[in-house]
């Protein structure tokens, strides 16, 4: 997020939610949003569902999955044609502004509507709503990124945001809602294939020469795989090895069959991880982690907010601390490096090799409870709000971006389209949640959400078992006929094995971010006699 | 006598990163309380958190380590699980170089752990097939 979630309640006018559940994906953010609105502020909701957050807002619209990109455009094209666009915020601070405006003017709110099924009044509406509502926030989550447009997505979240200067100030900004405790962590750490921790690039010799004089020895300077692409090598023979650490891809990735598949044809896989997940099912060796109760360290959140995680209990049976796990594992290998007595030991590490992170150590989160990169002295208070008088790069740049179908549209023989989500009782692949007893007892299994006109034409008459299927697999599951989605779109949570929307998903990926399209596949759907 | 205590931490559920109290009676987990100076939850909690003790103590957990033999699982030590991993990543990565080897960091675990992961991946195994599933 480039903003924080206390300045929802005191600062933000309007809140244009697209892509997000907010409720029920990220409930207590959703607190601070229905306070804003008592106030006064504005909830506006674009969603192909009629979620709950949809529910409680003041403008909402459903749309057709993966038309994101239009959408924007549409808005912005009302937007300066009715000159409701930030003239000194543009001028002082962005550039490629002409090239933006160019392209806008072809996508006019009638030509959008016909895109994307808003209506063209609509389009209008939540156009003027935003644009005069400073300070105004975008909040999204995987409902924009999760498609094979996913990079152009993000970046018309931030045209419309610079278009109305509405980066850089308390209470608006472009704000990704992420799905998991520490995803904005295991980021920032490195956890990915182009960067070491910090976001510095594996690409950069100074910067390989740095963790090289740190540690001793560092990794290549080009990319490596991301997970996607691990899979498909591993089924080629060029990964032979997989260590996965407290992550389920054979529930989380797209393709399922095909993710079984490329495990079967691993030859040592290694998974560390609380229970016996379907991954750890697959593994040649199993190791037993421990959960958050059991160890110290710290968590990021969604705003960039780095927090104490405290150990509560000892391990249950022979567990250990995945920290302790990783470390034996590397002096087993005859690697120096790895003696840390504690994981605020770690975190002095972090704090030397990791700019944004310099001065967040256990000491002043003991003190303040929390601080927000970037902080990059023990004298820097952290930042709540990102790009305040000047952008990370300067000046902020506009992309102007055409639409793009999704890789895979309905048609004759598969004509829904399905999109994947979550529910408020379940977390991810439902390792945790369906072993929780009161949640379990919420939503026990998988569904189908379908429209109430869609399962008329099916002879669906009340909720039924049914079968969908797609060009990748096939699950049965019952239907749930409802009049909050889209005609022609169905919706199915992905927490659940035995039904696994993810055996349905494409695994068609963007060509930059490498996201998985996981909103948007072509399924047929059938009675179960 | 019993031992009760309250322990400060952060929900290890979604995004948002509540704080919240996890109640420990002789040092076993039996509740959770939201935490009330909690700049984001000020003392709230949703379902997913009020409940976050409840699966720490499931009858499921991995409780030992456990290696492949004839197609099935079966216990094993410490010494004898990380031994065969160390055994088999050498090899790989002597006989098939380093990047035949990937690793997969958590959105789960600590910034500790996902630190310490990536740096034995690029420092240790030498390649950078480092990810995780931010974007699952």
């Amino acid at each position: 997020m480039t903003n924080s979630i206390p300045e929802f309640e005191e600062n933000t006018n309007c809140f244009f939610v697209i892509g997000s559940n907010t409720s029920e994906g990220h409930p207590l953010i959703a607190t601070r949003m229905l306070k804003a609105q008592k106030r006064g502020a504005k909830i506006i909701v674009v969603d192909p569902r009629k979620n709950q957050i949809g529910h409680w807002a003041d403008i909402f619209y459903t749309f057709r999955p993966g038309t994101d990109v239009a959408l924007f455009n549409g808005l912005m094209n009302v937007i300066i044609s009715e000159g409701l666009e930030d003239k000194a915020f543009i001028a002082e601070r962005t550039e490629d502004f002409e090239a933006l405006k160019t392209l806008v003017a072809e996508y006019t709110p009638e030509k959008v509507a016909e895109i994307s099924g808003v209506p063209a009044d609509g389009i209008r509406e939540i156009a003027r709503t935003y644009a005069k509502a400073k300070p105004a926030a975008i909040l999204y989550a995987m409902g924009i990124t999760q498609h094979t447009t996913g990079v152009d997505n993000v970046k018309s979240t931030s045209n419309l945001a610079m278009l109305c200067g509405n980066m850089g100030i308390p209470g608006g900004g472009v704000n990704p809602l992420r799905g998991q405790n520490n995803v904005q962590g295991a980021c920032d750490m490195g956890g990915l294939p182009n960067v070491y921790p910090g976001y510095q690039a594996v690409t950069i010799p100074d910067v390989q020469k740095k963790f090289q004089d740190a540690w001793g020895s560092a990794g290549p300077l080009t990319v490596g795989l991301t997970v996607t692409e691990m899979l498909h090598a591993a089924q080629e023979g060029k990964v032979r090895a997989l260590y996965v650490m407290g992550e389920n891809p054979m529930v989380s990735d797209p393709d399922l069959n095909h993710v079984r598949h490329c495990l079967e044809e691993t030859e040592f896989l290694v998974v560390q991880d609380i229970f016996m997940t379907e991954t750890a099912e697959m593994a040649h060796v199993v190791l037993p982690g421990v959960t958050f109760a059991e160890k110290d360290g710290t968590f990021s959140n969604t705003e960039r907010r780095v927090q104490r995680v405290r150990k509560a209990i000892e391990p249950i049976g022979d567990s250990k601390p995945d920290w302790v796990i990783i470390c034996e594992l590397a002096k087993k290998m005859g690697a120096t490096g790895f003696d840390f007595a504690s994981p605020s030991d770690i975190m002095t590490e972090i704090n030397a090799l990791t700019p944004s992170y310099g001065g967040i150590t256990y000491a002043r989160l003991e003190e303040l409870g929390s601080l927000q990169w970037p902080c990059p002295t023990v004298e820097h208070a952290g930042t709540p709000y990102l790009h305040k008088g000047k952008f990370a790069r300067g000046l902020g740049k506009f992309f102007p971006l055409e639409f793009k179908e999704p890789a895979e549209l309905p048609d004759e023989e598969y004509p829904f389209t399905l999109t994947t989500g979550r529910l408020m009782f379940h977390f991810h692949t439902g390792s945790m949640t369906r072993r929780s007893e009161k949640l379990d007892s919420e939503v026990p299994t998988a569904y189908v959400e379908i429209n109430v006109r869609d399962a008329e034409k099916l002879g669906l008459n009340g909720d039924k078992r049914v079968r969908v299927t797609s060009r990748r697999g096939e699950i049965e599951l019952d239907a749930r006929v409802t009049d909050d989605i889209k005609r022609g779109v169905i919706f199915i949570p992905f927490h659940f094995a035995e039904a696994a929307a993810n055996k349905l998903t494409n695994s068609a990926i963007d060509p930059v971010a490498k996201i998985p399209e996981y909103k948007v596949c072509a399924v047929k759907v059938e009675i179960v006699k | 006598m019993i031992e009760y205590k309250s322990v400060l931490t952060t929900c290890p559920y979604c995004g948002t990163g509540c704080t919240l109290h996890l109640q420990v009676l002789d040092g076993t987990l039996v509740g959770t309380l939201p935490a009330k100076e909690h700049p984001i939850s000020q003392g709230g909690l949703c379902i997913k958190g009020w409940n976050v003790h409840a699966f720490v103590n499931h009858k499921d957990r991995l409780r030992t380590p456990m290696i492949r033999k004839n197609g099935k699982l079966e216990e094993a030590t410490w010494e004898e699980a990380l031994g065969l991993v160390a055994e088999k990543l050498g090899e790989f990565k002597a006989k098939s170089g380093p990047d035949s080897i990937a690793l997969l960091t958590s959105a789960k675990c600590t910034n500790e752990e996902n630190y310490l992961l990536q740096k034995f991946g690029r420092a240790v195994i030498g390649t950078n097939n480092v990810d995780h599933c931010a974007r699952l």
